[in-house]
């Protein structure tokens, strides 16, 4: 297609520079410079959407990021499709494909346009009403058929083939905004040595400067004060300037979200270019020159092609040098539209003015436009559009001075602008938790108190006159800075003032005059809402969807809230606004997420011989942030058979394991022990040197926290285990009482699990494959005997020996510097291979602990399990007056009679593997709801005991052993027994071989 | 997301903190002689006022270091970070 509606000159795009483009496969050309909504009207294409609800045909609406029609989806080649694309806001790049959304089989024929015809049934609440009854259509045949017409776009379906970046940053002074009044605050703020960022949204900074030919400042033209702004602050090395990038949302203590659009615009991007950047800027002073929005005018047929906002119909003139059409009809209640007619007029455009206001409130506009012929009709007001997928008339009436209409008559056109006044744009004030006052007079809401204190400047202050603007500016960029002198600009005057207007006098209930255009929201839809009874504005967004579309009611929010005072005779200021939440415009996954994906997404911790296990075949499974084996099978071997051949070599001759993850913390300083009493159950200063006890950690409400071993080494030095998923949170909850309640001990702890390489080496012939290794330790059992630590040296590396069990075989944990984890591992293998030593994972692990009926905190205890409950009141130490938890072990609640307790199960047909989790009850014929009695915490395939083993927490469990219940599983119900969680070697003799 | 002023570290950002709850509560000095209401108290109960409250906070992804801090719970403002075994300010500094 040819840029037939193209100026020869005026604009700001380069001529010299072509671009090609797709819309719905069909070639469309642009110049660098445009956005794809000018490019579009370029080439006369003003049909290019169809409506969400009632799939209308709907045209490009308006210039900015307010745009609520113009939606298409971006096909940038790859799998770089982005649904939801406002046209007004997308630069035109070579090679980009468009597509327009929501229709089939095409933009032109559009079978759901049909929904159009029965409109009067989809009235708000149309969903809440219609699709009652009856129930049981709802699964089958209303949310099927809902969620298919539902949503805009579609979304993409390959991975995001971008990448994206995060980028922190501090400045003094953030200023958003880059019109008029964001420069001029720019220039004063970066008078001193400050640090000063600009952002704006659009690719050119200037904001209404660019679209702008008529003005002047300081004596010059608006675009030579623009030019040489920019050029000083690009000089000043303090500046940063951020053009294409949104300020999203505002954060507490002046914390901003900025999203920097870095290569959309860019035909081919350099590979290592990330997409989008993602801007956490920490702000001193923040200044907002976000500017206004136009509101438009609501009447019948308000929504077709053609017709838009008048300052957009100005914009793609003087900045892009297109025409949306050549016969204009400009619909206005205020005076800046008289600009946008004038400036149309000048380039060709033939204009007809529809003045809303009576003659006396427009005279001096009227008259200076009238005298460079134009029709200017005053007031009057329009009925209704002519023409489906472009705009071809207006049918308007004058007011008469009892209110009645006149004749009508039809005004053709192939395009409207229209003009309702002007909304502040205090989006991120209002996130500012900025408080907003109703200015009557600007009919508009505006900046007050804040708690964060942003200060602001121009339109989004209600300000429109140019020179107003500058030096409001200046004035907020100087005081951010501390500087009082003031700066005036000399500028020529701008037409400001305007009729507050809800909707247009004789808009017909039945007909389609669109309040919200994205959600397709009309004012019959505004008007029964509040005949059914909803007052509240925040009630009535939610019943109609009005200001819940993407655009989030940008142009439309003030007029349903003028909507909603004027059916509930009410003012506008009691109505007040919804609610402003970030982000101001969406913000695309990838920027939020940045590098956060695949193997960046969260931390892989792994174990010193994680890569060993690898290339033995393991199975791993995340523990936390950690993988650990879990099993190392062989050929043919599942996982119960890996883990069942692993656990029954341990038990007979012996195993390796890395326990690396778990967690160690270093407790040391002369007050170290008295600490530890404090925080564990046991008596731990009764430990001596060279002793180590398993022990209980409680938290003040009595319930287990976390379990481990604490090893003495020396008077003052302890090596405290603690789980692996708890030693972060075991290292902060002793620091915590450490600083906040016994600040007088003197206790350093470090943690060291990273330090330390942790090998278990467990099973009767454990020993024998430690003794050649091992140096400066008498491996004896008299002299080293079970629960043990000692220092020595293994391998010729210093290390720390302790001898315990997870297994109930005689066994070692070996703990060497990290990095030499594997060499120690290697050289064991070398050693215990004649022994048949058997790596396991933790699939054995968890067999044989569970044989022994060893606990696992966090699997058996849940946050509600005391020691009690599990049989260990043992590990109290005795005479104890205090320590982490002990007092509530005397609550109420934790001595009552029944509480859940640890016991061993097993399925009666000596076959079932129970599930864990899984639900005891006493009678399986028990009517519903059951009794649930307890649960499974632990099930396996018992090796050892040649059948599966449960753990489980039962009510009364220890005075019900011997008895028969029933578990629930995915095919009914099992009877157990109940019985001792000890399942093997209950006397504990292989432990002290 | 706050800016908080840590007393050892300066002005951090949110994420590397962690609040502990209400501060001020002291940890009874033999609780074994505390009867169940008193203790019950001491576990659960908590004044959440609106307006100013004193808080505990840990500087967890920092210093790890406990401090006490007085947030006006109404604007979510911190306005003043104090050591702990300070008294609480009479007027945030």
């Amino acid at each position: 297609m040819a840029q037939t509606y193209r100026l020869a000159r005026r604009g700001r795009v380069d001529r010299a520079r072509p671009i090609a483009m797709r819309f719905n496969g069909t070639a469309i050309e642009g110049y660098a410079g445009d956005t794809v909504a000018s490019a579009l009207l370029a080439n006369g294409i003003h049909c290019v959407a169809r409506s969400f609800k009632y799939h209308r045909p709907r045209g490009i609406f308006s210039h900015g990021s307010e745009e609520p029609n113009g939606l298409f989806g971006v096909d940038r080649g790859g799998a770089r499709i982005d649904p939801n694309t406002r046209a007004s806001s997308t630069e035109a790049v070579e090679g980009l494909s468009l597509r327009s959304q929501n229709h089939w089989p095409s933009l032109a024929l559009d079978v759901g346009a049909v929904i159009d015809a029965f409109s009067p049934l989809f009235v708000a609440g149309f969903y809440y009403k219609t699709f009652m009854w009856p129930r049981s259509f709802w699964r089958q045949i209303y949310e099927p058929a809902i969620r298919a017409a539902a949503g805009l776009g579609r979304a993409p379906t390959e991975p995001d083939p971008d990448s994206y970046q995060h980028v922190h940053a501090h400045c003094d002074v953030l200023v958003i905004g880059a019109g008029p009044a964001g420069l001029a605050a720019a220039l004063a703020a970066s008078e001193r040595d400050k640090r000063v960022i600009l952002v704006d949204e659009q690719a050119e900074m200037g904001g209404s400067l660019l679209h702008d030919i008529s003005s002047t400042i300081d004596g010059g033209s608006a675009w030579t004060w623009l030019e040489q702004t920019l050029a000083t602050l690009q000089a000043r090395s303090t500046v940063k300037l951020l053009p294409r990038t949104t300020a999203f949302g505002y954060y507490h203590d002046n914390h901003v979200g900025l999203v920097q659009r870095v290569s959309d615009h860019l035909a081919t991007p350099d590979s290592g270019t990330p997409r989008e950047r993602l801007w956490q800027v920490r702000a001193g002073e923040v200044i907002l020159a976000t500017g206004a929005h136009e509101r438009p005018l609501v009447f019948s047929g308000n929504d077709r092609p053609g017709i838009m906002l008048a300052e957009s119909l100005r914009v793609f003139a003087n900045r892009y040098g297109v025409l949306p059409g050549r016969h204009a009809v400009i619909v206005t209640s205020g005076a800046s539209a008289y600009t946008a007619a004038a400036d149309l007029l000048a380039a060709g455009v033939e204009v007809t003015m529809v003045d809303v206001r009576p003659h006396h409130d427009c005279a001096v506009e009227a008259a200076a436009l009238r005298g460079a012929g134009c029709e200017v009709l005053a007031g009057h007001t329009v009925l209704s559009s002519r023409g489906r997928k472009r705009v071809r008339g207006l049918l308007i009436a004058p007011i008469e001075a009892s209110g009645r209409l006149g004749a009508r008559r039809t005004l053709p056109c192939d395009c409207v602008g229209l003009s309702g006044g002007w909304t502040p744009a205090v989006h991120l004030f209002s996130q500012s938790r900025g408080k907003l006052a109703f200015d009557l007079k600007l009919d508009a809401f505006l900046p007050e108190g804040s708690v964060d204190g942003p200060r602001s400047a121009g339109a989004v202050r209600g300000t429109y006159q140019l020179s107003a603007c500058l030096a409001q500016g200046w004035h907020a960029g100087a005081a951010a800075v501390g500087l009082t002198r003031d700066r005036p600009f000399k500028a020529s005057a701008t037409r400001t003032g305007f009729a507050p207007l809800r909707i247009l006098p004789a808009v017909k209930e039945g007909g389609r005059a669109f309040v919200d255009l994205q959600n397709d929201v009309t004012v019959r839809d505004i008007r029964l809402a509040v005949r059914e009874g909803f007052r509240s504005i925040e009630h009535v967004k939610r019943y109609t969807t009005a200001g819940m579309a993407t655009d989030q009611g940008k142009t439309s929010n003030m007029n349903v809230i003028g909507l909603v005072a004027e059916t509930l005779g009410a003012a506008v200021a009691d109505i007040g606004t919804t609610t402003f939440r970030p982000p101001y415009t969406p913000v695309t996954f990838g920027a939020l997420a940045g590098s956060s994906r695949g193997p960046l997404f969260e931390p892989v911790r792994t174990p010193p011989t994680h890569a060993w296990a690898v290339s033995q075949g393991a199975i791993f499974e995340d523990v936390g942030q950690w993988k650990r084996a879990r099993a190392f099978p062989r050929a043919n071997e599942d996982l119960q058979a890996a883990g069942a051949r692993e656990a029954t070599a341990v038990r007979a001759s012996a195993g390796i394991l890395d326990a690396s993850t778990l967690g160690k913390i270093e407790v040391v300083g002369p007050d170290a022990a008295e600490f530890l009493d404090r925080m564990y159950t046991n008596h731990l200063s009764r430990l001596e040197p060279g002793r180590c006890r398993y022990a209980l950690m409680l938290k003040e409400d009595g319930y287990i926290f976390d379990d481990g071993v604490v090893a003495r080494l020396k008077h003052d030095r302890f090596h405290v285990t603690t789980t692996t998923g708890g030693a972060a949170r075991v290292l902060q909850h002793m620091e915590e009482y450490l600083q906040t309640e016994w600040p007088e001990l003197e206790v350093y702890l470090t943690s060291i699990t990273e330090q330390y390489a942790v090998i278990a080496v467990q099973g009767p012939k454990s020993r024998q494959i430690l003794a050649p290794l091992v140096e400066g330790i008498d491996l004896a059992t008299e002299a080293f005997p079970h629960m043990a630590v000692r220092t020595g040296r293994i391998c010729g590396l210093a290390c720390r020996l302790f001898r315990l069990s997870f297994t109930g075989e005689l066994g070692y944990e070996i703990n060497v510097p990290a990095d030499y984890g594997q060499a120690v591992w290697d050289a064991l293998i070398g050693s215990g291979e004649a022994l048949a030593i058997t790596p396991y994972g933790t699939e054995a692990m968890h067999i044989l602990r569970a044989e022994k009926g060893f606990i696992i905190v966090g699997q058996e205890t849940d946050g509600t399990v005391a020691p009690d409950d599990l049989g260990m009141a043992g590990l109290i130490g005795r005479g104890k007056t205090d320590f982490v938890g002990l007092r509530s072990l005397a609550r109420p609640d934790l001595v009552a009679p029944g509480r859940k307790q640890l016991v061993g199960l097993v399925s009666e047909d000596a076959r079932t593997i129970l599930e864990e989790g899984a639900q005891i009850v006493a009678d399986p014929s028990e009517p519903l709801p059951m009794r649930s009695h307890g649960h499974v915490t632990s099930s396996y395939w018992s090796p050892s005991y040649h059948q599966p083993i449960a753990l489980a927490l039962i009510a009364g469990g220890r005075s019900r052993i011997g008895q028969r219940l029933h578990a629930t599983t995915p095919a009914g119900f099992v009877a157990v027994r109940v019985r001792d969680p000890v399942f093997f070697d209950p006397t504990g003799a292989r432990v002290h071989a | 997301m706050l800016l908080i002023p840590c007393p050892y570290c300066g002005p951090r950002p949110e994420i590397e903190f962690r609040c502990g709850g209400e501060a001020h509560i002291a940890r009874p000095k033999e609780p074994v002689t505390i009867g169940d209401v008193a203790w019950g108290d001491y576990l659960f109960v908590r004044t959440n006022p609106k307006g100013v409250h004193a808080e505990r906070w840990v500087h967890t992804h920092g210093c790890r270091r406990w401090f006490n801090a007085l947030r006006d719970t109404l604007s979510d403002r911190i306005l003043a970070t104090y050591a702990v075994g300070e008294h609480r300010p009479d007027r945030p500094r």
